[in-house]
């Protein structure tokens, strides 16, 4: 049986006839139907998206199909889809439905693509695991015990378990890069504006990004060239031209490749996780690139960076959700202070109350200085001195992770611990620049491991060929 | 207050003017910013702060900020960042207010103003700042409910801060006057206080004179007319001043007027203020302006009343008066600066402005706008009056009101028209002066004894049997000739 799991594969069975939208939508009900258990979707479209496959099959037919046509994609819940359900799975939020389309799905269907439903994940993406969600965790495919990784787990398990063709997540310090190495799939995050935030609910917004989920570097790279570019809706989206990351593919290069060799000897890594890492830079020279080891002083100041700075950003972004408006409001308030604290201590789970708090607090005056701005200040350091460093290298490579998927409940009580998770996939946030994990192997548990690819800004051409030709040999 | 405590004391007053600006959209979506529609009509997602929605600047509203920048001699930012003030309330929909907190996108500068004894002063600004209007709360009496209407949030405002150069109502009577005449003139604004689209705090403080420090500044709120701003400065000074004379202390807060009784009172200290929590907005890009950008401004700028006012008394040699009136009002104004490319009677123009027109316009309360009369036409009336072919009395009271009526026709054709042409031939008045002398020989002897007065009597006379025709002057001159 055809599983779907490439849009080449589904272009190959749409062109020889031997299937058609329809059939391909229902193949993915099917398998998001037999394996209701990872909680994968918070919704599933199946009238809707079963209804736009039979307007693309007689698309097709006419030959006016789209660049996306026959493509199914799952959607994140943290991306505005005009009149459909949008919730961050945040209680907050209950019942809430978007009035409008984010950029990035007026792009996708103007294009052709199936939108077949939205995705669990971490509360307003604040997460590592998947498991600080309104609808329960999501679990990983790959062994049902071990987080999916976050915040935008679902979206790497529905890509993981066959259910879509490819998914849309939101990357702010690792999201959509983590859970692709913990499911085994590939995860972009492209450069800092590429990709319009209109519609994303904003967790960070100096660092969030629409990223997308994928099984090959091929749809990877078409989606990106489909979503990414200018937009009038967002004043931070870059002008700088899309490139043509697919028709990319097809060079090949030596590179230069440097990697950080602190992020191979910190105690927190494992064993199995080094040793797929060590040899993949071996297979890396020995396809002729040039891969030397660097040190980066900056590296323990990343994460103290990015949670000063995201908490502070996110302490305001959520401001809005307050009762008076939409979505949740308390019904035990006898006043305005009590409806403003109720609602949103009922409303937000225990992750998000402990970022806000964290956040209200290195904003308030008296710590402003001390926290806000100091952090700002080692943000800069650490964006020129790796923007430095990709100027003499083409990439920096290492682990996605420092291990592979962990257990429910192995980190649940200690948040610093959590925190780690997002070690190596937050630099590429904190500077903007764009980075990949492909697949690297397995845990002798057979849990997915993953390899991470930075690089630098608007150098996804370059990451994506990267990724292809390691991936094909 | 005993005026002798009273000049003790030297009065210290900031003010903050908030000015909603005359954008026909908000600052940050394309909704309309109309003033007065029906409740939550001039609402989509981005003014509601719906989840995923991202501002996007309306490039007017930084325009109009730099006219009023310019037109204040203020200097213009050229990188400026947009800061969000986080704060809770019902009608702030995104729980911060996108504002310009560390680059206000003017600095510097002043607004001249001239008190009623015609001392002038330069009042400094501190800074000019971009900002975001909030929605409304309505509190209704007998529901318990509060209704929000969103309709105000997003409606730019920009908010002109002033150094603390003032020292009386008196002062910031004619700061507020000036800087409402300035948002009309340049058009950004409709200074509308009682509608509430220029507001105004003030800052105020008292401090002996020989005091080194500045005194506890109160902020004041809730005046809805630049005369209630000048009323809740004068009873806060003395407020302040009994207070400290009678061993109180001031105490930093935002106290409240109160337009009925003319008093103000505390509406929070400041150990309750808001921990605002600036920081750069990340969801909007930096605004960079350029000097072609400044420089189109500039060169778009209108006359600004102090120039007018300039021209009137210097190349127009008006009085400082009839100056200071025309320019009150720039339509006004500009009306009168078209007169006088038609003329140059100028002071019988500015007479004509301030009397007759400004007379009709009163008692319709029309604006110059709608003023049925083009310059060009007031200048063909004021040249006949100029040529003697009208009095000014008839041009006034008859010729006036019948070009009025139809206005498509000219002065000196309705004149014809209706006979009022005056006569200033000798040969025709000089007849109607002897039959008056004659008619009244009693009159023609008082006269002649000393009473100088009747010579009144006698033009009244001689006016009136001419029809209001005879050139007053003429009829003058021959009265007292044959009189004599």
């Amino acid at each position: 049986m055809k599983k779907y799991t490439s849009f080449g594969e589904i272009s190959d069975c749409l062109s020889k006839g031997e299937a058609s939208c329809e059939t391909i939508v229902n193949h993915y009900l099917d398998q998001i139907e037999s394996q209701r258990d990872l909680n994968v979707f918070v919704e599933v479209y199946a009238e809707e998206a079963l209804n736009r496959a039979k307007e693309m099959d007689q698309k097709i037919a006419k030959g006016q199909g789209g660049k996306l046509a026959g493509m199914v994609v799952g959607i994140k819940d943290v991306i505005c889809h005009k009149d459909h359900g949008l919730q961050a799975a945040s209680k907050i939020l209950d019942g809430f439905q978007s009035q409008f389309n984010a950029t990035v799905i007026d792009r996708l269907i103007a294009e052709d693509a199936i939108i077949i439903g939205r995705q669990n994940c971490d509360e307003f993406a604040m997460g590592s695991s998947n498991e600080n969600s309104a609808f329960g965790p999501t679990k990983n495919a790959a062994n049902p015990e071990h987080v999916p990784g976050g915040s935008s787990g679902a979206s790497a398990v529905a890509v993981q378990a066959n259910m879509c063709t490819v998914s849309l997540g939101s990357d702010t310090g690792g999201s959509v890069r983590q859970p692709a190495a913990f499911c085994g799939v590939i995860g972009l995050k492209p450069t800092y504006s590429r990709i319009s935030r209109y519609g994303l609910i904003a967790y960070a917004s100096s660092f969030d990004s629409i990223g997308v989920l994928s099984t090959t570097v091929e749809d990877n790279a078409l989606m990106l060239e489909v979503i990414a570019g200018a937009d009038d809706f967002d004043s931070t989206v870059s002008n700088e031209p899309v490139d043509n990351y697919v028709k990319g593919l097809g060079e090949s290069k030596k590179y230069k490749i440097a990697y950080i060799q602190n992020t191979l000897d910190s105690s927190g890594i494992a064993t199995d996780v080094k040793e797929a890492t060590l040899s993949a830079i071996e297979k890396l020279k020995s396809k002729g690139h040039e891969v030397s080891p660097i040190s980066f002083d900056l590296l323990d100041y990343i994460l103290p960076t990015y949670y000063i700075l995201t908490t502070a950003e996110a302490s305001s972004n959520l401001s809005r959700y307050d009762g008076v408006k939409y979505g949740y409001r308390t019904p035990h308030a006898h006043n305005l202070e009590e409806m403003y604290k109720m609602t949103r201590e009922e409303g937000f789970g225990k992750e998000v109350q402990r970022r806000i708090m964290l956040g209200t607090f290195v904003l308030s005056s008296g710590y402003y200085d001390a926290y806000y701005i100091k952090a700002q200040k080692v943000r800069r350091l650490i964006r020129e001195k790796t923007q430095e460093l990709l100027q003499q290298y083409d990439f920096l490579v290492m682990p996605t992770t420092p291990t592979a998927a962990f257990k429910f409940g192995e980190h649940s009580d200690d948040p610093i611990e959590m925190y780690l998770a997002d070690l190596y996939t937050v630099q590429a946030n904190v500077c903007g620049v764009p980075a990949i994990s492909i697949p690297n192997g397995e845990t002798t548990d057979g849990l997915p491991i993953g390899l991470q690819f930075m690089g630098a800004a608007f150098q996804e051409k370059k990451l994506y060929q990267i990724a292809k030709s390691f991936l094909d040999s | 207050m005993d005026e002798a405590i009273r000049n003790k004391y030297t009065v210290v007053i900031g003010l903050e003017v908030h000015a909603q600006l005359l954008t026909n959209t908000k600052i940050y979506t394309s909704d309309s910013a109309e003033y007065g529609a029906m409740p939550n009509t001039h609402i989509s997602p981005i003014t509601l702060g719906h989840p995923g929605v991202m501002p996007k600047l309306n490039k007017r509203v930084p325009e109009f900020a730099m006219k009023i920048g310019l037109a204040c001699n203020c200097e213009i930012t050229r990188h400026n960042i947009f800061a969000r003030k986080n704060y809770f309330y019902p009608d702030l929909p995104k729980g911060y207010q996108i504002t310009q907190d560390k680059t206000p996108i003017c600095t510097g500068g002043f607004v001249p103003i001239k008190l009623k004894d015609g001392t002038e002063k330069n009042i400094a600004l501190t800074r000019i700042h971009i900002e975001e209007d909030a929605g409304k709360s309505m509190h209704t009496v007998d529901e318990s409910d509060t209704l929000v209407d969103f309709n105000r949030a997003g409606v730019p405002l920009i908010e002109i801060v002033s150094e603390p150069d003032l020292r009386s109502g008196e002062e910031a009577y004619a700061y507020l006057t000036e800087v409402r005449r300035l948002v009309r003139y340049l058009e950004i604004c409709d200074g509308n206080m009682e509608e509430g689209s220029l507001r105004c705090d003030a800052n105020i403080s008292v401090m002996l004179h020989d005091a080194k420090e500045y005194g506890k500044k109160v902020e004041v709120k809730n005046m809805n007319s630049i005369r209630n701003v000048q009323r809740a400065i004068e009873h806060e000074v003395e407020r302040q001043i009994l207070a400290i004379e009678a061993g109180e202390e001031i105490i930093s807060e935002t106290r409240t007027f109160d337009a009925a009784t003319g008093l103000t009172a505390s509406m929070r200290t400041k150990e309750d203020l808001n921990d605002y929590r600036y920081f750069p907005d990340p969801d909007l890009a930096p605004l960079n302006i350029s000097q072609e950008w400044v420089d189109e401004v500039k060169s778009k700028l209108p006359s600004l009343p102090n120039d007018l006012f300039e021209r009137f008394t210097k190349e127009m040699q008006l009085p400082d008066y009839d100056a200071g009136v025309l320019v009150d009002t720039k339509e006004i104004a500009l009306y009168f600066e078209e007169l006088c490319q038609h003329t140059k009677y100028y002071k019988a123009a500015s007479n004509w402005m301030m009397g007759p027109i400004k007379s009709y316009l009163n008692e319709l309360t029309l604006s110059i706008e709608k003023f049925p009369l083009k310059p060009i036409q007031i200048a063909e009336l004021i040249r006949i009056v100029e040529d003697g072919k009208v009095s000014f009395a008839v041009a006034s009271q008859k010729l006036f009101p019948h070009m009025l009526q139809a206005p498509e026709k000219s002065a000196e054709q309705i004149a014809q028209e209706h006979n009022l042409i005056q006569d200033s031939s000798s040969d025709s008045i000089q007849p109607i002066v002897d039959e008056v002398i004659a008619a009244f020989p009693d009159k023609v002897a008082a006269y002649q004894s000393g009473k100088k007065g009747l010579l009144g009597m006698f033009m009244g006379e001689v006016m009136k049997r001419s029809k209001g025709k005879a050139d007053p002057k003429v009829a003058s001159q021959l009265l007292e000739k044959s009189l004599n």
